[in-house]
């Protein structure tokens, strides 16, 4: 049996396992807040992905040019894809003619199919990283949001993004390919508003997180981004927000988790006592926070801790 | 187990999983045929495992692993036991693993003190049993829930690419003083090993058996079996609590297929 007949059994037997009233209730409510001239967000959840959220908890928004819309990310899933596109309809008749992907994380990426597969752009790693990595993510999705994922499918971005100015009807946006977040994050900020679309390079009021993280190459990007000037920064989770506090609280996270996992694999602390530990209190209001901060030293700390060993050679 | 196979994704961004709470700590008084965790088949494994033998359920005994394990073929787990039951030998072991037994260690002139990673197949207890002078098991354990099926990280990156050439290389660490002083010493040793399960298709058994760690003066320090489960390029963290060995440390060791792991750790 294919995976995706497999998957199809699987769903078909979880839809008939549930009241028949709930068939029709996958419904994210997705609200457009527009943040600026023709500019959108939907702004998710600062939670871990549940059933009960069905993955809403990452940050999608478009841009309504003359020439057509312009969508950065996609969302967790299909279905969150289609109620995008029927939200953004709502608002527009007109076309989407662009989607970029900031990153190949799946809820940022995991509602691309629902758009012309010649529209989706992302840098040349995350597309990369995304052929690679896509079939688990689908399936890990399954796993936790169910049914919410159900007609989800890899579309991996087929236009390659470059840096560099393009218009769009009459939207002058710069594309900025970075890393630290991923090795491929995209930053697109448009020129002619001022919002910038940071993806997952800022979190605000929710932890960060660092399966792909490269924490010296994070801090640059975003000492390079605080300097830019921007009149809306548009995180990856969070609210979006006028000034640099998202953009310092996340280096700050990055700079304390950093140092304190050096420090304990360097001081030969065990994996085991590091989780325990508390997360300053700086921190602690955070969303899922203690959650995510174990994620960050299972990721993160074996590496550090093999660093700190020497070769032993036979007698 | 191994993780030979074609997931590959990584759960970015992807979490966690609702949490089972951990059972509440056991009482040594309490009947050993009710198991905390809620294993039915308690009874019967206890008799398995420990045949007549009388076991208690002892907070004494810490196993210490994360909640939730998004890579289930890199689980770290720590046991710690109480000196005061002068344990001579601890057992650790995994309910639901297709092979129980995960490894079990002789502390001689080291601490009843063992870290290492473990693979698991699903989520479940991992537990510790230590054997006190009279033969009693004293039983502890935590409650690990994994990603479940080994899917949510990748293949990619984890082990060695060379490991045939590097097959029982040791690296390893000794901090004399560790821990702001409240330890002796404490070392750290990773082998290369593949580690192989034996039930992934194709692919024999393949896993170290047994380790042993001497002093400079040859006294005994810690002497581990090693079964399965271990996880992948084992680490192995030792401790000593009053005080630090004579260095170098003495590694020695064998694998199922007769291979030698020989090690001096001079630091
Ligand atoms: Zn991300």
């Amino acid at each position: 049996m294919t995976r995706a007949a497999l998957r199809a059994v699987l769903v078909a037997a979880l839809l008939h396992a549930i009241p028949a009233h709930c068939a029709d209730a996958w419904d994210y409510a997705l609200q457009p807040q527009e943040i600026a001239p023709d500019t959108w967000v939907f702004v998710g959840r600062a939670e871990d992905f549940t059933f009960a959220n069905g993955g809403n908890v990452v940050n999608t928004g478009f841009v309504i040019t003359a020439a057509g819309v312009v969508v950065i990310d996609t969302g967790p899933t299909v279905r969150y894809g289609q109620q995008m596109r029927a939200a953004i309809r709502r608002l527009t008749p007109l076309p989407v003619v662009r989607v970029f992907n900031t990153h190949h994380h799946p809820d940022h990426v995991l509602g691309n199919a629902v758009f012309a597969a010649s529209t989706v752009e992302a840098t040349a790693e995350a597309a990369a990283a995304l052929r690679a990595e896509g079939a688990g993510f689908v399936d890990n999705m399954f796993r936790l949001v169910r049914q919410w994922a159900t007609g989800t499918e890899v579309a991996v971005p087929t236009r390659v993004a470059v840096d560099g100015p393009i218009t769009i009807g009459g939207h002058t946006f710069e594309l900025h390919r970075m890393r630290g977040h991923t090795d491929g994050d995209l930053v697109i900020v448009d020129r002619t508003t001022g919002v910038a679309f940071v993806g997952d390079l800022v979190f605000d009021g929710r932890a960060p997180t660092t399966p792909h993280a490269h924490p010296d190459d994070w801090r640059a990007a975003l000492a390079t981004l605080r300097r830019w000037p921007v009149s809306v920064w548009v995180p990856g989770h969070g609210p979006p927000s006028r000034g640099t506090d998202a953009i310092d609280a996340t280096h700050a996270w990055i700079d304390w988790l950093d140092a304190h996992l050096r420090t304990a694999a360097a001081s030969g602390r065990d994996i085991t006592e590091v989780l325990r530990d508390p997360v300053p209190a700086r921190f602690a209001t955070w969303g899922v926070v203690d959650a995510e901060y174990a994620r960050s030293v299972l990721q993160r700390f074996p590496a550090l801790e093999r660093a700190e060993l020497k070769r032993a050679d036979a007698r | 187990m191994r993780a030979r196979h074609h997931c590959s994704g990584l759960a970015a961004g992807l979490a966690v999983i609702a949490m089972l709470s951990t059972a509440a700590a056991a009482d040594p008084a309490a009947d050993p045929a009710v198991d905390p965790m809620g294993s039915a088949a308690w009874a019967d494994r206890t008799r398995a495992l420990f045949g007549d033998a009388r076991v208690v359920f002892d907070p004494r005994v810490e196993v210490l692993a994360p909640k939730s394990a998004e890579d289930p073929l890199q689980v770290p787990v720590a046991v710690r036991v109480d000196p005061a039951i002068g344990a001579d030998r601890v057992f650790v072991f995994a309910d639901y693993n297709p092979i129980v037994p995960v490894l079990s260690f002789e502390p001689r002139g080291a601490a009843p003190y063992l870290a290492f990673r473990v693979k698991l197949q699903q989520s479940g207890p991992v537990r510790a049993a230590a054997r006190d002078a009279a033969g009693t098991w004293h039983v502890g354990h935590t409650w690990v829930v994994t990603g479940g099926g080994g899917c949510t990280l990748p293949a990619l990156g984890r082990g060695e690419k060379d490991w045939e050439t590097r097959l029982n290389e040791v690296s390893a660490r000794v901090w004399v003083d560790a821990l702001g002083g409240t330890t002796a010493a404490r070392a750290r040793i990773r082998i290369v090993h593949p580690m192989d399960t034996g039930l992934a298709p194709g692919i024999p058994a393949f896993h170290l058996r047994e380790l042993r760690l001497v002093d400079a003066a040859g006294a005994d320090a810690m002497r581990i079996e090693v079964h399965e489960p271990v996880a992948e390029n084992p680490v192995f963290t030792v401790e000593w609590a009053h005080a630090a060995p004579p260095l170098p440390l003495v590694l020695t060791g064998v694998d199922n297929n007769g291979n030698r792991v020989d090690a001096a750790i001079v630091r």
